[in-house]
């Protein structure tokens, strides 16, 4: 099976997807000639022309909602926002518009959108390349919100999110785009959207976490096995809707419940966690719920030193594994 | 146009503001919630639509396009459960504000209340016949304060850099609730921002039926063949406040609203139809008092009509 | 600047008082902290200090007037600078800050005047919390920490609660009242006396005595010991120990170790009663009797036979210690085979204590009482004034006869007397 990157993955689906179905087509800033600044794009312009794969103006909230008009006319958008931190003057058209299409006509009308954004941070990006925006979307009924964080996660779920009948927004952590490599089948599979998946089985506590964050679990999970501590490890992959069960059931098995996120903690996918967890696993409960975030400062210095503080790290993670299995 | 044509545009007209005043009525009464009246309005929005095929044209509205939705084949019936928010309303099942939502049986929709978001998605839906070789046009309406959002320009930059089929129908009717033309901006004329993209741009008088027919004939016909969107400023009166919640005396002089009551469309589209021999006074008193009959018996009927009941509120949702 | 003093709040429950003296007159120059005024609450009097420096204008409130805590009593002046605006962060803001409803004032969608008469009633039936409330059909033993906490703390089996929670979950409530009723003050019919619900530890003990003497023949008996070397021995050491190992030495511990040496030798006074059968315990281990912050408790010294003297009073200590601040825990008091209890402590000479079942006996260590004793010397006997303590000791008669108390007895006598005075104890 070959072993490809994130970005790769992301791109194979890409054509693969619009070669399935012609009603697919991409748009977005420096998507289709310079084949997207993360090359995720490239070579869709050669293949499939530059009706189907659009430059835009810089212009992120009517590329959203020209999107959304596509959709709603027969086509199924691919829509980029080339950075996370760019995304805001799009909430309009996602949050607002886009979410609220089939509940607002009643079912009329659908919108089968999906808006690719890299985000993230720990790659020098300073306060503008580096923000975690789950949070606003996660939130909000109408749309479905994906972060993957392998190759394989990564190529099913984005095939999933383009067959949805409704907007998808599909999240991209840029440090995986090169750093993570993994096995990806060339078949065509799909991950159906919603579902969490355990990626490590343990019994003695369970953390929750998803995108970047999940590889340094994963190391911190591998370090504990000489602690004797066997770490379960859940990781996410759809941040909306949350696969509860998948987390109950972990919690429920383990007794103790640690979550490690990148985004900031207050208000963040990590707090409806918790309160999942709390709301459905008290009496399993043998420790109290806790987190592993960043501090609450706007994410994140542009110098080294301070954003490699910043970022929670595999120490910080088997620091907190410690702490919640000495209780 | 044809003479019988003219009659049933006008009797829509009178139908159309008929229903508007009732309406209003019924705000008053506490059973309408909140209405945006069209009146005012009644004449540009006939004319354009005219213009336009029902059948294959796109037609994105705001909250304002009262007598549109009756031109192009609702009925006062519905029209009135649109605002009264009864089971069945056939824009939104009642979930949003009247007139949003989306048509059962013609291409009009507005996916919210926020202003202007539907300038890039009638973009966005233009775009898409383009990809299918459709000569439908997209005609996409908005007020002259929603010419200030940037989702107005980001519109009209993409629509004129692809060629795209798109109408963008500015109906101007000098106030933003309470905001005047000329804080809104520092030109005269919306039409000619059409030259900041390059595409072509008129203004033309909204209670002049012919004229506004004429426009928007031809910006169809250079969008079917290909050449791109144009832009419609049509300067029309906004007769009565913002929506129920204003008060237009608080910002408008009542000299300023005795000089617009003059522009009442109807009374000079009914004159200019006089005037050409389509018809006659007698006959268009005969057409208001039917009018008013059918928006009686309409109000009769949806008033006693349920709302949608608990049950229906998780249909079409995430929770279905 | 005027400003309005209020009345301060004096205490948590107290929420009123009544005016008493007030102690300036108007136009008086005060300086904060001044006494300016005598209130009484619950009746308490005390004076209430002046918040600020400045003059008296006014007096809001009137001698004998029963006033609301923070509400104003006089009118003052103050220089600006001094003005400092109070923030009570305990305080609960009033119904007329919170605010209520105004009848009739209504917004429409988009700020209008609207007011909706489409329904005259809406009832939500909103869904209901997210909480999973999905439990299996017995929830009885399910508890919450703070059930568990509770129950721990107060020494209550769960299994005495009839829980009221969903399936029969014990809940805090149900805890909380148990605990309540178990205080309940009240009164019998005819006389006024005054009933009152034993609380758990007291009920414990109450079963334990009334099975122990129901079902153990007790018989007594008891002896003279001689303490003066083990007197000296003490005066000698004291200050040494409490000094090197914060301990202080008392009678105890050579009792505790002459006990438990005696039982060596008297294996039948370390046994129970069981079922017919004599079960002679291994183990010597020693329970002492000591008061507990909620009543009599018994720790137990494992191999108290096997613990040189320092050891042994190091344990006493830390058992004592516990005893005290309630901090025994299960560990602590189980697998007891005999019972001392140093009833002298508190200046008992002679006592009839009652066995700890199913233990054969339990010994009491009495006062130590300097007395007049005749003793012989050279052949020649004179009376010598010596610390003479009783030892006394309750036995079940199935299993030890007087011979053998006697002799039992006589070896503790033996083993207390023969402590020298060069006895080292490091």
């Amino acid at each position: 099976m070959p072993v490809i990157s994130v970005i790769e993955s992301i791109k194979n689906s890409l054509h693969s997807e619009m070669e399935r179905d012609e009603k697919i087509f991409v748009l977005g800033e420096d998507v289709a000639a310079r084949g997207g600044v993360f090359l995720a794009t490239d070579g869709l312009l050669e293949k499939f022309g530059i009706e189907r794969v659009i430059d835009t103006p810089l212009a992120e909230s009517s590329i959203c909602g020209v999107a959304i008009g596509a959709a709603v006319n027969g086509m199924r958008p691919i829509a980029e926002i080339q950075f996370a931190d760019f995304v805001w003057p799009a909430i309009n058209q996602i949050v607002g518009e886009a979410s609220k299409v089939r509940y607002g006509t009643f079912g009329k009308k659908t919108c089968p959108i999906t808006i690719r954004i890299p985000y993230g941070g720990g790659v020098r990006g300073g306060l503008y390349h580096s923000q975690s925006i789950e949070v606003l979307f996660a939130h909000t009924p109408g749309l479905k919100v994906i972060a993957p964080a392998t190759p394989y996660d990564a190529a099913g779920l984005l095939k999933s999110s383009i067959r949805d009948d409704d907007p998808v927004v599909f999240l991209e952590h840029k440090k995986t785009y090169r750093l993570v490599k993994g096995e990806v089948p060339n078949s065509d599979y799909s991950i159906p959207i919603g579902k969490a998946e355990v990626k490590k089985e343990g019994k003695d506590i369970t953390i929750i976490t998803y995108g970047l964050m999940l590889h340094y679990v994963l190391q911190a999970a591998e370090e504990c096995k000489n602690l004797g501590i066997n770490v379960e490890v859940v990781d996410l992959r759809t941040l909306r809707p949350i696969d509860s069960e998948t987390i109950i059931d972990s919690v429920n098995k383990t007794g103790r419940a640690l979550i490690v996120q990148e985004d900031t903690k207050a208000i963040s996918v990590s707090s409806e966690v918790a309160a999942i967890i709390a709301e459905n696993c008290f009496f399993n409960l043998d420790a109290p719920v806790s987190r592993i975030t960043p501090i609450e400062i706007p994410p994140m210095p542009f110098s080294p030193l301070q954003e490699a503080e910043y970022m929670p790290s595999k120490n910080n993670i088997l620091e907190g594994i410690k702490r919640l299995m000495e209780i | 146009m044809e003479k019988n044509k003219l009659k049933e545009i006008l009797k829509t007209a009178l139908i159309s503001r008929s229903l508007d005043e009732r309406i209003w009525m019924l705000n008053r009464q506490g059973r309408a919630a909140i209405a945006a009246s069209g009146q005012g309005h009644e004449i540009s929005q006939l004319g354009c639509v005219e213009a336009l095929d029902s059948i294959k044209d796109h037609f994105l509205i705001y909250y304002r396009q009262f007598t549109l939705m009756l031109a192009l084949g609702t009925t006062p019936e519905e029209q009135l459960r649109n605002f009264l928010a009864k089971e069945g309303d056939i824009m939104s099942g009642a979930r949003q504000f009247p007139l949003h939502g989306s048509h059962p049986r013609v291409d009009i929709f507005s996916f919210s209340n926020v202003v202007a978001t539907q300038l890039p998605q009638a973009v966005g839906v233009a775009l898409a016949d383009k990809m299918n070789n459709k000569d439908s046009v997209t005609i996409v309406f908005f007020g002259d304060g929603a010419a200030s959002q940037g989702d107005c320009h980001e519109a009209m930059n993409f629509a004129s850099i692809h060629k795209l089929p798109v109408i963008f129908f500015c109906e101007n009717n000098g106030y933003a609730i309470s905001v005047p033309l000329e804080k809104q901006m520092n030109i005269e004329s919306i039409a000619s921002r059409s030259t900041a993209y390059n595409m072509p741009g008129v203004q033309v008088d909204g209670t002049d039926f012919f004229a506004v027919y004429d426009v928007t004939k031809e910006a169809a016909n250079l969008a079917r063949e290909g050449g791109g969107p144009t832009l419609i400023e049509s300067k029309v009166e906004r007769l009565l406040p913002h929506t129920t919640d204003d008060d237009h005396t608080r910002y408008r002089s009542e000299s300023d609203i005795e000089f617009m009551s003059q522009r009442d469309p109807i009374p000079i589209f009914s004159k200019k139809l006089i005037d050409m021999g389509i018809i006659t006074q007698e006959e268009i008193f005969q057409l208001e008092k039917e009018a008013n009959l059918t928006i009686n018996q309409a109000t009769e009927k949806v008033e006693d009509e349920p709302f949608p009941s608990i049950d229906n509120m998780l249909l079409h949702s995430d929770l279905e | 600047m005027e400003i309005k003093i209020e009345l301060p709040h004096v205490g948590e429950s107290v929420t009123e008082a009544i005016i008493d003296k007030w102690l300036i007159k108007i136009d008086e120059p005060i300086k904060k902290y001044d006494p300016i005024l005598e209130i009484i609450t619950d009746k308490v009097s005390m004076e209430i200090p002046s918040p600020y420096s400045g003059k008296l204008i006014s007096t809001l409130v009137n001698e004998g007037e029963t006033v609301k805590m923070g509400n104003p009593i006089a009118v003052m002046e103050i220089s600006e600078q001094d003005y400092k605006p109070s923030v009570n962060k305990n305080e609960i803001p009033d119904d007329s800050i919170i605010g209520t409803f105004s009848d009739g004032a209504n917004v429409g969608p988009t700020g209008g005047e609207f007011l909706d008469t489409s329904i005259l009633e809406i009832d939500s039936n909103a869904p209901a919390p997210s909480t999973n409330f999905d439990t299996e059909d017995d929830d009885s033993k399910k508890y919450s920490p703070i059930v568990i906490r509770l129950a721990k703390k107060h020494g209550i089996n769960l299994n005495d609660i009839k829980g009221s929670g969903n399936n029969g979950r014990i809940t805090k409530i149900d805890v909380t009242n148990y605990l309540d009723k178990l205080n309940i003050v009240s009164k019998t019919n005819d006389d006024n006396n005054d009933i009152i619900n034993p609380n758990p530890l007291r009920k414990i003990i109450a079963e334990r005595m009334k099975l122990s003497f129901s079902e153990i023949p007790h018989a007594w008996s008891s002896i003279e010991i001689d303490m003066t070397n083990i007197k000296e021995i003490i005066d000698l050491n004291k200050q040494k120990i409490l000094n090197q190992f914060d301990l202080k030495l008392t009678y105890l511990p050579f009792s505790a170790i002459a006990v438990s040496n005696s039982l060596k030798e008297n294996k039948f006074l370390n046994s129970s009663w069981n079922n017919g059968k004599i079960i002679l315990h291994k183990n010597i281990n020693l329970g002492i009797a000591m008061a507990g912050k909620d009543g009599l408790v018994v720790p137990v010294i494992k191999n108290s036979d096997n613990l040189n003297f320092l050891d042994l009073c190091k344990n006493l200590n830390e058992l004592t210690e516990k005893a005290r601040t309630a901090n025994l825990d299960l560990s602590d008091m189980k697998s007891g085979t005999f019972t001392l209890n140093n009833t002298g402590a508190l200046g008992s000479v002679i006592g009839g204590a009652i066995i700890n079942h199913p233990q054969a006996a339990i010994v009491t260590t009495e006062s130590v009482v300097r007395r007049p004793i005749v003793i012989e010397n050279n052949g020649k006997e004179e009376v010598q004034i010596r610390s003479i303590m009783n030892l006394c000791l309750s036995f079940d008669h199935r299993i030890i006869d007087g011979v053998e108390a006697a002799i039992f007895l006589q070896s503790i006598k033996k083993n207390l007397e023969s402590f020298d005075k060069d006895y080292e104890i490091i």
